[in-house]
């Protein structure tokens, strides 16, 4: 039995865990505003709202439900567009989209609306950059999208009158939204308790985070699956750190790391490589664990953590160990890990004072695609010498690489124009790229050898 | 006025075909399709599926009552493969079932044994092997042979420009419903819905008047639905036909990515000549279209390539030639432009060689040879031009040499970032070359209590169509929008349509819309005139009033339209459309096939960031030509969105099929179509604004298909700016840019 709220109403049922919320809204409860554009997270036709109490407070989050197990929903109040409308006028989002005309077949328009929506919910800052942010997993074919950045444009200037007034309370009374979310979360306290005491404890065998890659590689698969719910368990959250050391539990998301302050404070440009890496529905979803044992060898933050040496506690239940993520990839999409097993928590280094890092990105679309190549170095210097580099790379072989031999190539010496162009050598003799959709082997090659040099430029140590 | 629907469209109320609430007892549909480009049929294994729960019945061409034929101008393609497989994705077998799930999970249990034939993916290789569609067909004007000995300066080259996936957001979809005396009720997403129940007739063996054909709206179609939205509501109708039950398929995005045809490919050759004062005398090219497996609308296609081989410039010496080949790939179709962006690259392109040779700026060349009124095209219409006045506009408003320098010092002063700036004008031909294709039809009924209903032949996708029919209806009554509602289109209210395309939907349905109305509005002046015993001359609607000699009399227009139906004077018009003047004889390849042209000029600002070879669009500047826009909201609209659109085509969107014919680029993550960071920073557009008579509604120039050639100039922009980091690089023309493209072009020794 899981138990929500979607919209105003109450939901209590017994449909398989694994159905995406997608076919819950439109097939079971013939909800049809919310629309089937990709069902693999790409388009954001299908965007709702989840919300869930958080320290006290309610907090939404933009999500693709076409991604997203209605297991994922216990106790929280999943938000349709018909969830915010008003009986008959136009809120003000649908006011300036309608106004601006950044609406014409309309069939992303509700994913757009509910984007907004949940920008106008969430706590950020009211200008027309991070609202045009929060519409970046949306595809619309017809617009040109211009209109849509003035209709953002339109929604952040009216949530410039908030104030520091409390979110729920701002955009019921502004009838942003219907007054009834003010009263979802006492009915989600009462729920909670309810839906928790129900909850089956018996250990299940699959098991689903986000659920990101696992519902565009196996949906049909999972939506009958015996699952477990990462999500479920709140010992598998947070973000912490002991000293040097940062551990992340394995339930933790891109945005929980965008909205941390200990990582801004190691990354300085953490959200700007963020910004690179998918969308905010899917980075709302998606796990850095997930990241990990999905094994992609394009996998942005395995590479991110490969050149961190994050290291993985995993656990069968009984035991855990501890496993060097570097050495968790044994071939392609083959990994150091029993079926039994799950990353428990992560552990990194937080680079240190002394230490540079730097993250780059290239893909056929900068924003909301796969990388052709990705790479990110982790540099202990002593003055201009290198005492060690940690080099990774991911699109050039099959799984996701740590370039060991050109880390080490790199030991001791002092950086400069000629070491770059004998350490991109180096790399060349241990890559393997292949030519597919994302790029010639040749390109690739090119494009790493590039950006290894970018590093350097990036932190102004060429 | 705003696009009528955005008030349901941004709550989430609109129905598209798969909200359309089901009738009990509907089935689901899901096709098998051709895993392997050519072969033949050796044998097809259905049991295991069969055996699948839920499974009710599969259908294979044997299954078919009529012809198994979809092929619109050419009968070419089975509805459903019977001995022979031509591409991947190539529908071979209906599963029928209770739930999606169950038809999808079937589908996986079908198996297929084939013997293999050879594939064919490149069209050069398809004309070598004299596999065309139609015969070649050839444009000609002047006499290139002689003037080639006039030309101080010849240049030849090659072009490919890839395909383009539609990528609609609504995928393709049909639900058919049995109605009594064997009828059936198509709901289909097409643009085309004469041409779903055409080919439904034939394929059932049944009378067309027995298919009924309904459309509300698409979720995008940008011709992707004009011919290919067919087979799914066929094959629909052949299961509701069979088992008597409403049967629905709604497409899954990778299904329609890898059985519908898209953008053709071309590959093609040119060779250009030009005096010493850079006039172009003679050009020449032979366009080699990737037309696909099948004709679908593959010779429509290369007749507009033809068109417009000479975009916006006057040569007297042209000689164009075009071979559709038959390739192992999903039959390619209708995409906004149709065949024109192709012709138009391959002209830029010669140009662009021809600068870069003469070391000159392109510019130099494109503004000398612009189109001029009295100029003749190649198919012998004489040019309306206004290509001068956008171009000059153009260079004026936007101060083309303020921008060229800004380029020059944003070059010098980076070394690891390069700015390319090129101008793209357009021209494109409105109507369907096709002459009789030109003709629409409009039904509008008055009803007793003043409101008014309205069917057309057009089909409503986000272009505002239906928007620009309620503006002219409520302008010619002079009545408040607010009492007009737009209908659905449906084939047994208005019959034998054209397919909503060739940018002149709102030309076509407007203009019947407009006899139909003012039809009823002479009758309705007639019934005033008695009243008052005046003339009917004297009788005026004005804002919902009736005046005499200009006074406003106390007969509103509920009263006026209550009268005259008491009186029994009819309140419904159907009236029929075709524009006057044209003509196309393809004997001789020559005619006045346009009611008219548009022109437009873009200026594309690009930076490109040469370690990474990523880049940006800054700018694009537009003076486009718009006649006087009835509509400017939905007009820029569609400017900016089909200008984005090009851009796309021509930048990041990049379809790879293998060598066995196999889309690899089939899914949205594989396939990158523009997202909001990637549309230029600035998108800016004047509307040549010009008193001119033309044949457009109100005088309102058709505005779907020509601004997606501005999207051109994207890559000549990328191309110039290539050249400012790597002057020796040499770049193939090769569209679209991608980042590796770039960046392979940027290093190259």
């Amino acid at each position: 039995m899981i138990q929500f709220i979607l919209n105003e109403k109450t939901i209590a049922t017994n449909l398989p865990p694994g159905m995406v919320m997608l076919d819950f809204i439109r097939y079971h409860q013939h909800l049809t505003g919310t629309k089937i554009g990709c069902r693999e997270g790409d388009c954001g036709a299908c965007t709702i709202l989840v919300g869930e109490i958080a320290n006290g407070e309610m907090h939404y989050q933009s999500m693709t439900s076409c991604l997203m197990p209605i297991g994922n929903a216990a106790g929280k109040h999943i938000v349709s567009i018909e969830g915010i409308n008003f009986a008959d006028e136009l809120n003000p989002i649908q006011q300036a989209m309608a106004d601006e005309g950044a609406t014409q077949c309309g069939f992303c328009t509700p994913g757009f609306v509910m984007s907004l929506a949940g920008y106008c919910l969430s706590s950020t800052e009211p200008n027309q950059q991070i609202a045009i942010e929060a519409i970046d997993g949306n595809i619309c074919r017809c617009t040109g999208y211009k209109p849509i950045e003035r209709a953002a444009g339109k929604v952040a200037t009216i949530l410039k009158e908030r104030e520091g007034e409390e979110v729920t309370a701002f955009v019921t009374r502004k009838k942003i939204l219907p007054g009834y979310f003010n009263s979802i979360k006492d009915k989600l306290v009462l729920m909670r308790e309810e839906a928790i005491r129900t909850q089956d404890p018996e250990l299940r065998t699959f098991l689903v985070g986000g659920g990101t890659d696992l519902y565009v590689q196996q949906h049909a698969a999972i939506t009958n699956a015996d699952i477990r719910f990462v999500f479920d368990h709140p010992e598998l959250n947070g973000i912490r750190n002991e000293g040097k050391k940062c551990f992340l539990g394995s339930s933790v998301t891109v945005s929980d790391l965008k909205a941390s302050p200990i990582i801004n404070e190691a990354f300085p440009d953490f959200q700007e490589v963020a910004k690179l890496i998918s969308s905010t529905p899917i980075r709302n979803m998606a796990t850095i664990a997930g990241n990990f044992i999905n094994a992609s060898p394009i996998g942005d933050f395995t590479i991110f953590f490969l050149a961190l040496d994050a290291q993985l506690i995993l656990s069968d239940g009984n035991t855990t160990r501890e496993l060097p993520l570097r050495k968790l990839y044994k071939g392609y999409k083959l990994l150091d890990k029993k079926p039994e097993e799950h990353i428990e928590q992560i552990w990194f280094e937080l680079p240190e004072k002394n230490s540079y890092f730097h993250f780059e990105k290239v893909s056929k679309r900068t924003h909301l695609d796969i990388a052709s190549v990705n790479s990110a170095i982790h540099l202990k210097m002593n003055g201009d010498s290198v005492i060690e580099a940690s080099l990774s790379a991911g699109g050039v072989g099959p799984v996701p690489m740590f370039l060991q031999k050109t880390s080490a190539f790199f030991t001791g010496k002092k950086i400069n124009d000629q070491l770059i162009g004998e350490a991109i050598e180096v790399m060349k003799t241990e890559i393997s790229p292949i030519s597919d959709a994302r790029g010639s082997k040749e390109y690739k090659t090119l494009l790493l050898g590039q950006l290894i040099k970018v590093h350097f430029i990036e932190r102004r140590l060429l | 006025m705003k696009n009528i629907d955005s008030y349901t469209h941004v709550r989430g109320e609109s129905v598209y075909l798969d909200d359309i609430p089901l009738v009990n007892g509907t089935l689901f549909a899901s096709v098998y399709d051709s895993p392997v480009a050519h072969g033949k049929i050796k044998s097809l294994h259905l049991d295991e599926a069969m055996k699948m729960p839920g499974v009710v019945r599969i259908f294979t061409a044997t299954d078919i009552p009529g012809e198994n034929q979809i092929g619109g101008i050419i009968a070419d393609e089975e509805l459903l493969a019977s001995t022979h497989v031509h591409f991947c994705g190539m529908p071979v077998a209906l599963v029928i079932a209770t739930s999606d799930e169950a038809a999808k999970a079937a589908v996986k249990k079908i198996k297929m044994e084939i013997e293999p034939l050879p594939i064919i993916t490149d069209p050069r290789e398809a004309k070598e092997k004299n596999e065309l569609i139609i015969p070649p067909r050839t444009f000609q004007l002047g006499d290139t042979t002689t003037a080639w000995s006039k030309c101080d300066h010849i240049f030849e080259g090659q072009t490919e420009t890839n395909g383009q996936e539609h990528l609609y957001i609504e995928t393709q979809g049909a639900y058919a419903v049995p109605q009594e005396n064997s009828a059936i009720r198509i709901y289909s997403s097409t643009q085309g819905p004469t041409q779903v129940q055409r080919s439904t007739a034939r394929v059932l063996n049944m009378p067309m008047n027995y298919i009924e054909v309904d459309t509300t709206r698409l979720g995008g179609g940008f011709g992707g639905k004009e011919d290919q939205a067919t087979t799914w509501g066929v094959l629909c109708a052949l299961a509701a036909y069979h088992l008597k039950k409403p049967v629905k398929y709604s497409l899954h995005r990778m299904e329609d990515m890898r059985m519908t045809g898209k953008r053709h490919p071309y590959s093609s050759d040119f060779k250009i000549g030009l005096d010493k004062e850079y006039n172009i005398l003679a050009y020449e090219a032979i366009f080699y279209q990737n037309a696909g497996a099948a004709a679908d609308l593959s010779p429509a296609v290369l007749e507009r390539t033809l068109f417009h081989c000479t975009n916006s410039y006057f040569i007297p010496n042209v000689k164009a030639t075009a071979y559709s080949c038959r390739t192992n790939l999903p039959p390619n179709t209708a995409f906004r432009g149709f065949g024109g962006p192709q012709g138009m690259f391959v002209i830029e392109a010669a140009i662009a060689k021809a600068a870069e040779k003469l070391n000159i700026s392109p510019i130099v060349i494109q503004q000398q040879n612009l189109l001029r009124t009295g100029d003749e095209f190649p198919y012998g219409q004489i040019a309306q031009s206004e290509a001068n006045e956008c171009w000059e506009k153009a260079v004026e408003l936007y101060d083309l040499n303020k921008l060229q320098q800004e380029v020059t010092d944003y070059n010098s002063k980076n070394k690891l970032s390069k700015r390319g700036l090129a101008l793209m004008p357009i021209c494109f031909g409105i109507s369907f070359t096709k002459t009789l294709m030109n003709q629409a039809r409009a039904l509008v009924h008055v009803y007793t209590d003043g409101s008014v209903g309205i069917s057309t032949a057009g089909v409503e996708m986000g272009q505002g169509l239906n928007t620009k029919i309620l503006q002219v209806a409520a302008a010619i009554f002079s009545i408040n929008p607010e009492r007009i509602k737009v209908n659905t289109t449906n084939t047994y209210r208005v019959a034998n349509t054209s397919p909503t395309a060739a940018s002149a939907s709102s030309d076509l349905n407007g203009k019947a819309t407009e006899i139909a109305c003012l039809a009823i509005l002479q009758r309705l002046k007639e019934v005033a005139a008695e009243e008052w015993k005046t003339e009917v001359g004297s009788v005026k609607i004005k804002e919902d009033w009736v005046f005499v000699n200009d006074k406003q009399t106390d007969w509103i227009w509920n009263k006026l339209v209550q009268t005259a139906f008491v009186k029994r004077v009819s309140l419904s018009e159907h009236a029929h459309y075709a524009p006057p003047g044209i003509w196309f004889d393809a004997t001789k390849e020559k005619g006045h096939p346009f009611t008219y042209h548009v022109y437009g000029t873009a200026i594309t600002t690009v930076t490109i960031d040469c370690l990474r070879g990523i880049y940006e669009v800054d700018s694009v500047k537009i003076v486009h030509d718009f006649g006087k826009s009835m509509n400017p909201i939905i007009d820029i609209g569609q400017c900016e969105g089909a200008l984005v659109q090009g851009i796309g085509w021509m930048t990041m969107e990049e379809i790879l099929y293998d060598k066995e014919g196999k889309l690899k680029s089939n899914a949205l993550s594989t396939y990158k179509v523009p997202d909001i960071y990637s549309v230029p920073k600035e998108i800016s557009i004047h509307f040549l604004e010009t008193e001119k008579d033309n044949l457009a509604i109100f005088r309102s120039k058709a505005v779907g298909e020509p601004p997606l050639m501005y999207g051109i100039g994207a890559y000549f922009a990328l191309h110039n700016a290539v050249k400012a980091f790597n002057p020796s690089a040499i770049i193939s023309f090769d569209a679209p840019m991608t980042p590796e493209k770039v960046l392979m072009s940027l290093y190259q020794q």
